[in-house]
């Protein structure tokens, strides 16, 4: 979409603004599972139902949304609503996007406090504990088996490195992930590493 | 001062934090549990469970979580603003940076060296999981066989094969804690 699509959009679009926050908030406030589930709908809201971004466009935004750093369904409503409508798009969806979070929360946090140390909650939390394990674990395998899959030695040695370094050596987390980062930077900025 | 560190500390798990909600994880971890001692690891895992059964963005949720623990109502929005700061500047950058020429460049480099790094720091948090699980401590014990909890085992050895076979989280975070609260009580009563 040109810039003059764009904005002949946001002018036919009564309300623009609160219609791309009451969307956002919707998705944010009742969509469980995190990034990877709100992006589709976010996708579906912004591509099909309303028209105000392309699909091409949408699809390019999200994959770089994914790869920078910070929580990928912000990164990707900041990114879609930059385009949509510049800086004020972006502080829209990226408000529409955290303030759910924000209340649900907050409340819930609340119920935690007064019933974190009943015994029978207790017992409840102990088994999901075990549950959130499970997944921690599960997340790392695939991640694992994915990077061991493409056969690269530098990311197999920097996953061995930082490990190591921070399980057994206790290193900071901070110091090591600038580490890695800066040996991207230097060495891995070829198309396979992507 | 609290709400000043606060900030800062989510700051970097935002510029750090790279690959989607599990890999805030580990640095949430690192900056409320490891570095600061605002929380312990159990309630960590607390709030790393719940944030996933509630709606919204799994790292936004554990933000607003932690926040509120350690400081309150402003505690919680001042790490997710914290959080989404980075984000904010960096992606805005890169949106501009891709409209003018269609590549990110040497960012890429950057992003790839990060990324197995990532990796490392959530094999890193698993395995401090798994030893809560088993234990109920943040590290070993000195005599590892004897201090087991056998709930934990049955447990987490259960959870690891619902997990395999793809049960989706909401129904398996709700289905171990049906189960914990179970065989919690039978361990009571016999």
């Amino acid at each position: 979409m040109s810039e003059e699509e764009l904005a002949r959009m946001r002018r036919d679009t009564p309300h623009f603004f609160w219609e791309l926050f009451k969307s956002t908030f919707l998705i944010s406030a009742f969509t469980v599972g995190g990034g990877f589930v709100i992006i589709p709908l976010l996708r579906a809201k912004y591509v099909d139902e309303y028209g105000w971004l392309d699909d091409k466009e949408t699809l390019n935004l999200v994959s770089i949304a994914q790869s920078m750093p910070g929580v990928v369904a912000c990164n990707s409503a900041i990114m879609l609503g930059y385009r949509m409508a510049g800086l004020a798009g972006t502080l829209t969806t990226l408000l529409a996007t955290i303030l759910p979070p924000l209340i649900t929360i907050s409340i819930i946090s609340c119920f935690y406090d007064l019933f974190a140390h009943n015994e029978y909650v207790r017992y409840a939390l102990k088994g999901m504990q075990c549950g959130a394990t499970a997944i921690i674990i599960n997340v790392a395998y695939d991640l694992l088996k994915k990077q061991l899959k493409k056969k690269l030695a530098l990311p197999m040695a920097i996953i061995a490195g930082t490990f190591v370094a921070n399980y057994c050596f206790g290193i900071n987390i901070m110091l090591l992930v600038v580490l890695d980062g800066l040996i991207g930077l230097a060495f891995m900025r070829g198309a396979k590493y992507n | 001062m609290i709400y000043l560190l606060l900030y800062l500390e989510f700051v970097k798990v935002g510029l750090f934090c790279v690959g989607g909600g599990y890999a805030s994880m580990p640095l949430i971890q690192a900056a409320v549990v490891e570095g600061n001692h605002w929380l312990s690891l159990s309630e960590f895992v607390d709030i790393f469970t719940i944030s996933q059964m509630t709606p919204g963005p799994i790292g936004i949720n554990a933000a607003t979580f932690a926040g509120m623990k350690v400081a309150g109502p402003g505690g919680a929005i001042l790490a997710t603003l914290g959080f989404v700061t980075p984000s904010l500047i960096l992606c805005i950058i890169v949106a501009k940076l891709f409209f003018k020429y269609g590549d990110i460049g040497p960012i890429r480099g950057l992003l790839n060296g990060l990324r197995p790094a990532v990796i490392a720091l959530i094999c890193s948090a698993g395995l401090g999981f798994i030893i809560l699980s088993l234990w109920n401590e943040e590290a070993l014990p000195a005599r590892p066989l004897e201090n087991l909890d056998p709930i934990g085992i049955i447990m987490l050895i259960a959870t690891f094969i619902a997990v395999r076979l793809k049960v989706s989280v909401i129904k398996l975070l709700a289905g171990s804690g049906a189960c914990g609260l179970i065989l919690g009580m039978l361990g009571k009563f016999f």
